[in-house]
């Protein structure tokens, strides 16, 4: 027999049905869920008299559109106050455990599935949420879904799905210094393009690869749906053993230790073959800037916005047209001389630890320009928690940031946290899509340190210069 | 879910690629806990233009039931809501070179087809509506087939399975509870990997 990928794996070790000429039944491990796209799920669900089929699998948090500020104040939006006790009420009619608001462990659902030790290598990982990607990170097969495939699992346990292609993306050799996972996820989906891995699950590999941090590899896997593919995921190794080990919801001891070797084992052959391959050199990666109004609109900070007429294909010409009208760029523009009003450095993709320790960094000793207001939503309270005991929320408040409770906030905006029509933000989150971050804000996605640096410069800088 | 049944339906063109599910719509109707009424979200911002150069602002394009786009439609977020949205505002059908694979698993789902065509087949289309007012184009997802009454006509494929699911607007989950034994057996040979 052929050897088998990483994702061929685990896809094959969760077949619960398979007849020709239709999907699979796919078994799901974990399913976690949030407020947004979870009611009318439960809605479906007790129209049917259906039941949770396994609870014990199912975990929910609140996150999309929670407030930042001083969570002992009643959330003053109906409609966001209406959603979370909705989820309270549907976690405990159906026994579903819920880090709620108040809880120590709440969080965005991508930063608290591995933070907590829920998301583990070789399992199928689902969430109404296009970013589940993330948890691909440790070895799962974990992607977005629908609102209908969210009761689906609620009931079922189960989701069919039509086999998808496998493609493997290899790095090879050393990031530059003040060069990120975040510019080299960048980079790569500016080179692939937003639909350049549509129907297929990318595997990360090669050197580069393998010498990212768990939360890096995190941020890359993030934001694999944004070049259009399935899922991201990166084998199992050293590291990942050591991440998971003593998280809560980790078994301890020999059941570890066995564990441990199984999720080793969780390997693409060497025979193995994929349907699609590409190589890129890490030296070709620089910190990124994003232009337009897709994250595959994207260059390097040293560079210039471009100009429409230079892209040959007149789809591409007419996107490109559309992009710099809203985000207010005239061609030629060095991203150096483009001033920013916000900046955001949060959400799924840059909100854990190391992203906050990275732009602390940057700023310590340093102020916020006076025309820009900036902010810091750390992606769970653990990481919050963590953040404050290392002195990071007095680097930031002392430089003129905002430090606030855990949630997705400006990322998407649908809690008080939004951008004012015309303002324009350098953001550590994943989309720069119109109105996004607010109704008529302008985006500009970036790194951690890229965005603190343009926080204190008060327009982009290549922070390779400062991370001397 | 209803079942799709074959129908001939005014075309609206929305010329753009990578259009986004928050473009679709915006997050402010993702607050609803129910899936009904969300036409009002749709394609809200584009909807508000001063200029009223968006399709769906222009008269001629009212009661519109199909929707053409260019490439990687209903990219971005998983929301649901998009289609939902798409649905009471009465489209029936999307036509594009290719869309997000969330998004197309979402409108079928939900009885709302998705056909893809070929870039220059999606170009004749485009023309024709600009040259034709009120240019209609049938859907027969029998025949897999996409026509105008002018004699233009163009072949899509679709999977098996989900041409099955939208004709006879069979329950996902039904289907999967029958399946009940096997996923029994399936979950007896697989431990639940949590201790709460
Ligand atoms: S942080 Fe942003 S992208 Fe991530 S789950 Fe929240 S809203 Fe989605």
């Amino acid at each position: 027999m052929a050897g088998q990928t990483l994702f061929e794996k685990i896809w094959n070790s969760h077949v619960v049905f398979e007849a020709p000429g239709q999907p699979s039944l796919l078994y799901i491990d974990l399913h976690l869920i949030h407020e947004v796209t979870s009611p009318q799920a439960f809605e479906g669900l007790l129209k049917a008299g259906r039941k949770v089929r396994c609870p014990a699998r199912t975990f929910a948090t609140m996150d999309h559109n929670v407030p930042t500020t001083d969570r002992s104040l009643p959330i003053t939006d109906p409609d966001s106050k209406l959603q979370i006790e909705m989820l309270r009420e549907n976690c405990e009619r159906f026994g579903i455990k819920l880090f709620d608001l108040g809880s120590p462990e709440q969080g965005i659902v991508h930063v608290i599935g591995p933070e907590l030790g829920l998301t583990q290598p070789g399992m199928t990982i689902v969430c109404g949420d296009s970013h589940t990607a993330t948890h691909g990170a440790l070895a799962a097969l974990a992607f977005g879904i629908g609102t209908s495939e969210v009761e689906h699992v609620l009931a079922t346990q189960c989701l069919w799905q039509a086999k998808p292609k496998t493609m493997e993306i290899r790095v090879e050799g050393e990031l530059g210094l003040g060069v990120s996972a975040k510019d080299l996820i960048l980079g790569i989906i500016g080179r692939i393009s937003t639909d350049g891995g549509t129907g297929h699950v990318i595997e990360y590999r090669g050197s580069t690869i393998s010498r990212l941090s768990m939360e890096e590899r995190m941020t890359v896997c993030n934001m694999t749906i944004e070049g259009g593919a399935r899922a991201g995921m990166i084998a199992a190794d050293q590291k990942t053993i050591d991440y998971l080990r003593g998280r809560r919801f980790v078994p301890t001891g020999a059941e570890f230790e066995r564990l441990a070797d199984y999720w080793l084992s969780l390997q693409s052959d060497r025979d193995a073959t994929f349907d699609r391959s590409m190589t890129f050199d890490a030296a070709s990666f620089a910190p990124q800037v994003t232009w337009g109004t897709n994250p595959g609109m994207v260059a390097d900070v040293k560079g210039k916005v471009p100009d429409p007429a230079s892209f040959q294909d007149p789809t591409q010409r007419r996107a490109a047209e559309l992009a710099l009208t809203y985000m207010a760029l005239e061609p030629g523009t060095p991203f150096e001389e483009i001033k920013v009003d916000r900046v955001f450095i949060g959400s799924c993709t840059n909100s854990r630890l190391s992203d906050l320790k990275a732009a602390a960094e940057i700023v310590r000793g340093r102020k916020v320009a006076p025309n820009v207001r900036a902010m810091v939503v750390p992606g769970s309270q653990l990481v919050k928690n963590e953040a404050e005991a290392l002195g990071l929320d007095k680097i930031f408040t002392e430089a003129g940031f905002e430090w606030r409770e855990a949630g997705c906030s400006m990322c998407l905006g649908m809690n008080p946290d939004i951008l004012q029509p015309g303002e324009r933000c350098a953001s550590t989150s994943n989309r720069n899509f119109e109105g996004r971050q607010g109704a008529g804000g302008r985006t500009h996605l970036v790194s951690p340190m890229m965005a603190a640096a343009a926080a204190i410069a008060g327009h982009f800088v290549d922070v390779r210069e400062w991370a001397k | 879910m209803e079942p799709f049944k074959n129908f001939t339906g005014l075309v609206a063109p929305l010329d753009r690629s990578n259009v986004d599910t928050d473009q679709i719509i915006p997050k402010q109707f993702l607050k609803a806990v129910v899936r009904s009424g969300l036409a009002r979200g749709l394609f809200y911002d584009w909807r508000q233009r001063a200029d009223g150069q968006f399709v769906l602002q222009q008269p001629r394009f009212q009661k519109s039931t199909i929707l053409v786009a260019r490439a990687n439609f209903g990219c971005g977020s998983s929301r649901e809501h998009a289609v939902w949205a798409l649905q009471d505002y009465g489209f029936r059908a999307l036509i594009a070179p290719s869309f997000a694979d969330i998004f197309k698993n979402n409108c079928l789902k939900n009885g709302l087809l998705t056909v893809v065509l070929e870039p220059e087949e999606i170009d004749a289309i485009f023309e024709a509506i600009k040259r034709h007012e009120g240019y209609k184009l049938t859907i027969n997802l029998t025949e897999q087939i996409v026509f105008d009454d002018l004699g233009w006509k163009a072949r899509f494929e679709i999977d098996e399975f989900p041409k099955k699911c939208l004709l006879e607007g069979l329950d996902d989950i039904s289907l999967t509870l029958a399946h009940e034994a096997e996923i029994a057996a399936f979950e007896n040979n697989h431990p639940i990997p949590y201790r709460i």
